[in-house]
């Protein structure tokens, strides 16, 4: 395996961690959110190293160069591959502008130690590929939002339920996938088990009552920073895809494509913002998991593109309303709030990320959402026409949206509402990234198909006729490097 | 490359980029909280229109000059993944459709430009109403040369989102914006059959040129290389996008309501360029409507229901801007009407005069009542009120029946509220419920307190305030 110039990986992961560490010997309150700040920025730094580095490199996967936590984890645990070296620096990203938009008033509501240690565990499970370490993770990435709403005294029983039931299905069916042979019908079962944990994760109806339970009850920063990463389509991307046919996974691709029309649908009937947000997210993240579940190379290009655009867009469209409510405190959409004059910017920003979701043209999810559409109606001509209408619920939900935060009447007040130099540079720093990859298009996509050619072509189930001729040309590789040991 | 072909490719070039220039210097500014003067914005918007129109006149001339009946400008594929020949290809056609009405566009939304720097001036959205209209310019440039689908989809949608903002420009009432919401809500499920269409294209042709789905013809003369039944599911989908943009029937209900917006932007949006642009699709897309007998009836038999019905609600309209935008739409019922007959160099002509009369009227109607002072003035008496007899033969019930269809505006919002929003919200607002219900009984939480404080905020315990972290 090729190696980075610098132990990249390692870094990133530490870094957060021993972070949240410090926060707490300091217990300064005043400093903590700066701390954190320049710390978020740090592993963002780290990560976008090694995406260059890997970049340089020039290969499907790497691991780090000296690899200084071999003494606690078995060698090539970390690793980057082409699937995930663009999912770490957004995923560093994600955490970062979060901690950047949160007013220095609210900073003792959120939980920055928790966030840290969850940044942390985000990044080391988007480096990890199919191993007991990455179920491991998986399951632990569950535990600081557990915590934060018991903090919080609110109840945990839905969150508890849903996330015992996603490690226990982790567990049983990652076990019971190392005890049968690779080769056989066998696999079916444990694959199905791995496939319930995945689905859960990412919210899949009827098992998504978590996510809105968990935007009800945590703070929204935790909230955003549990979903929007999309670790559950990671845990499909790695259990689920190298093992399952295409024939199950095409199935259940109807399911989620179900919940998209279904969780769009409902964000248009809500009142809570907060309740349209998760649905919105609901939707977009689910019409990922219909392209990953195509299992085509342009299914897979498409949600692979889409995944960093959903990711940054909806983070942006959540920090805005994060920003909006740390202001007026949580507020309804059955009424007009008419705040555009008190924070224009906002205002645009709002908008601009609620279009880039949806993959408005000249954003970054644009192609992604055509080559989505495209793969889903190579494989199901009428039913993959539903994406079109997934998104076009999604798009009402946006406009309604915006108008009734910032339209409707006249929302007048002496006390300034604009935004911060932080939130600024925050807002800044996405929009640049949402138009400017959409309207440079092509490097993002070329490489995300490099990525779901790579993915098709391991496989080990992938008849030839799926997989483009020089491609196949090059053979399969064996089931034992998709099967852990 | 002949200097020619350099040529057309310099002044088709300046054509495209003239308002995406445009569009990006009104963003950025606003984006960096450095708007400009309404003088600059004025310049900015009236160099981009004839850095537009100029050379577009140059291409018409020289094409008149040389016999050239169409100039392909191909600037290469934004995207492409060759191995699934995938490609976003960015081509522009200059033909005896696309000049004209790029001209069309180009020159009114000038005019329009001109008279919204007095119309809108000091006004505090003055920088916003241009961004929307760069916006909109830029996507009406782009789908009058779009060569492809794609490219036309791309302006079609900006067209859209520019409309529904505009709408809403008086954003401090809620009905301007109710409006511009309900106007979004017909784009949107419109465009997504226009989107399916494209997908659906590319599958029968594989690519999304309208040259490759024509055989290459030169427009007006292609033929459909696509077979009857193909002709009928891709043209009915675009027949579905055609109706939500253009307001045919049975979406006619949000032209009254798009009159909302300024007068500039109404005039230049549903007098003008955006209500004719479901029919200028029908006109690029005219040779696969030849190649469906069911598909041409279709088009005729909406053409003719949105003319009749339009007709008949702009008599009976109390104020001019809904009278006018009645009127429109009986125009552009009768500009499909005229595309379902195959007379298109007719319907191309329509779709101008009706655009430059209907913006004149629509410009002038805030000063009606001084205008008519003005003529009678002049006249020196009162102007003579003709009654219009047209229905006077027909018994008093039918006519009463017709008075309350134009007044009603023909049962159309009614219908659509009643019978598919009302459904659709009520089905999942019960879907709501339940999950509510669920998550409560789960976590065994009491039912929530849904009285609300003066202040307008729904939850506003310590512990609800401090979830805005």
């Amino acid at each position: 395996m090729s190696e980075l110039h610098f132990p990249w990986i390692e870094c990133s992961i530490l870094v957060p961690l021993l972070g949240a560490v410090w926060l707490q010997l300091r217990s300064n309150n005043e400093r903590a959110l700066r701390d954190t700040v320049v710390i978020c920025v740090a592993t963002l730094l780290l990560t976008i190293g090694e995406l260059v580095d890997f970049t340089m490199v020039g290969t499907f996967e790497a691991h780090d160069h000296w690899q200084f936590l071999s003494w606690i984890f078995p060698p090539d645990v970390f690793v980057i591959d082409e699937l995930s070296a663009f999912q770490l620096p957004l995923a560093a990203l994600i955490f970062m502008v979060i901690v950047l938009s949160t007013l220095r008033t609210k900073a003792p509501r959120f939980s920055l130690e928790l966030a840290l240690i969850s940044e942390s565990l985000v990044l080391a499970t988007f480096s990890c590929r199919a191993s007991w370490i990455l179920i491991a993770l998986l399951v632990a990435s569950t535990i600081p939002p557990f915590l934060e709403l018991r903090r919080r005294q609110r109840c945990t029983r839905i969150y508890c339920l849903h996330m015992g039931l996603f490690a226990a299905l982790l567990v049983v069916g990652y076990g019971w996938l190392t005890l049968v042979d690779s080769g056989t019908t066998a696999i079916l079962i444990p694959g199905a088990l791995l496939t319930a944990a995945g689905l859960l994760r990412s919210g899949i109806f009827p098992l998504h009552l978590w996510m809105t339970d968990l935007f009800e009850k945590a703070t929204f920063g935790t909230a955003i920073l549990h979903t929007t990463p999309l670790v559950g389509a990671y845990a499909v991307m790695r259990l689920v895809l190298p093992i399952a046919p295409s024939w199950a996974l095409q199935s259940i691709a109807v399911l989620s494509l179900f919940t998209a029309v279904y969780a769009g649908a409902m964000a248009l009937v809500q009142s809570d913002a907060r309740r349209m947000f998760c649905f919105l997210l609901l939707s977009q993240s689910s019409l990922i998991l219909v392209g990953l579940e195509l299992v085509t190379p342009t299914g897979l290009t498409g949600a692979l593109s889409l995944w960093l655009s959903v990711a940054m867009s909806l983070t942006g469209f959540g920090i805005t309303l994060r920003c909006i409510e740390a202001r007026i405190s949580r507020f309804s959409l059955d009424e007009f709030h008419g705040l555009y004059a008190q924070m224009p910017m906002l205002a645009g920003f709002f908008l601009l990320t609620g279009l880039a979701s949806i993959g408005f043209p000249a954003t970054i999810g644009f192609v992604g959402m055509e080559l989505l559409i495209e793969g889903a109606v190579e494989v199901y001509p009428l039913v993959g026409t539903m994406v079109v209408i997934a998104t076009a619920f999604c798009g009402i939900a946006v406009l309604l949206a915006y108008f009734r935060v910032f339209t409707g009447r006249e929302n007048r007040t002496l006390v300034s509402m604009r935004a911060r130099p932080a939130e600024r540079f925050a807002i800044l720093l996405l929009t640049l990234l949402l138009l400017g990859g959409g309207l440079y298009p092509q490097p993002g996509i070329a490489s995300r198909y490099h990525a779901a050619k790579e993915l098709t072509r391991l496989r080990h189930d992938t008849p030839p006729d799926d997989v483009p001729a020089h491609a196949a040309s090059r053979g399969h590789s064996s089931p034992a490097a998709n099967i852990p040991e | 490359m002949n200097t020619l072909d350099i040529f057309f490719h310099v002044l088709g070039t300046a054509v495209v980029a003239s308002p995406v220039l445009l569009l990006a210097v009104m963003g950025l500014t606003l984006l960096f909280n450095r708007p400009l003067s309404e003088t600059a914005t004025v310049r900015l918007t009236q160099t981009s229109v004839l850095l537009s129109l100029i050379p577009a006149i140059a291409i018409l001339i020289t094409m008149l000059a040389t016999g050239i009946r169409n100039v392909p400008i191909e600037f290469g594929n934004w995207v492409t993944i060759p191995e699934q020949a995938f490609h976003f290809h960015l081509k522009f056609t200059f033909d005896r459709l696309s000049i004209p009405f790029l001209m069309l566009s180009c020159v009114l939304c000038g005019v329009v430009g001109e008279f919204t720097r007095r119309y809108l001036h000091r006004e505090q959205g003055f920088a916003r109403f241009f961004l929307f209209y760069a916006i909109f310019y830029c996507g009406m440039v782009l789908s009058s040369l779009a060569g492809t689908i794609e490219t036309l989809f791309v302006g079609w949608e900006m067209v859209g989102l520019s409309s529904a903002l505009l709408i809403a420009y008086f954003h401090e009432r809620e009905n301007p914006v109710r409006n511009g919401q309900r106007v979004w809500t017909i784009y949107r499920l419109s465009d997504a059959a226009l989107l399916i269409a494209a997908i659906t294209m590319h599958h029968m042709v594989g690519e999304g040129d309208f040259g490759g789905l024509m055989n290459s013809g030169i427009w007006p003369e292609g033929t459909a290389a696509v077979t009857s039944s193909q002709a009928l599911l891709v043209g009915t989908l675009l027949l579905i996008g055609a109706a939500g943009k253009s307001a045919l029937f049975p979406f006619s209900g949000w032209l009254p309501r798009a009159m909302e917006g300024p007068t500039p932007s109404s005039a230049i949006f549903y007098g003008a360029l955006s209500v004719h642009l479901g029919a200028y699709l029908l006109l690029r897309l005219s040779p696969l409507l030849e190649a469906s007998l069911a598909l041409q009836m279709m088009v005729l038999s909406l053409g003719s229901i949105s003319a009749i019905g339009g007709a008949l609600m702009s008599r009976v309209q109390t104020d001019v801007k809904t009278s006018l935008a009645y009127a429109s739409l009986t125009q552009v019922g009768i500009i499909v009407v005229e595309i379902g007959l195959g007379l298109r160099y007719l319907a191309l002509i329509h779709i101008m005069g009706h655009a430059t009369l209907r913006t004149m009227q629509l410009l002038r109607a805030p000063t009606l009542l001084r205008d008519y002072n003005d003529l009678e003035n002049k006249i020196g008496s009162r102007l003579q009120q003709q009654s219009w007899s047209g229905v006077g033969w027909l018994p008093k019930p039918i006519q009463r029946w017709c008075y309350r269809f134009g007044f009603d505006r023909g049962f159309m919002d009614i219908a659509l509220d009643r019978w598919i929003a009302g459904q659709f919200v009520g089905c999942f607002l019960a879907c709501n419920r339940m999950e509510e219900r669920i998550t409560r009984f789960l976590s065994r939480e009491p039912e929530p307190n849904v009285d609300s404080d003066e202040s307008g905020f729904d939850d506003s315990t310590p512990q609800d305030i401090s979830t805005a972290a």
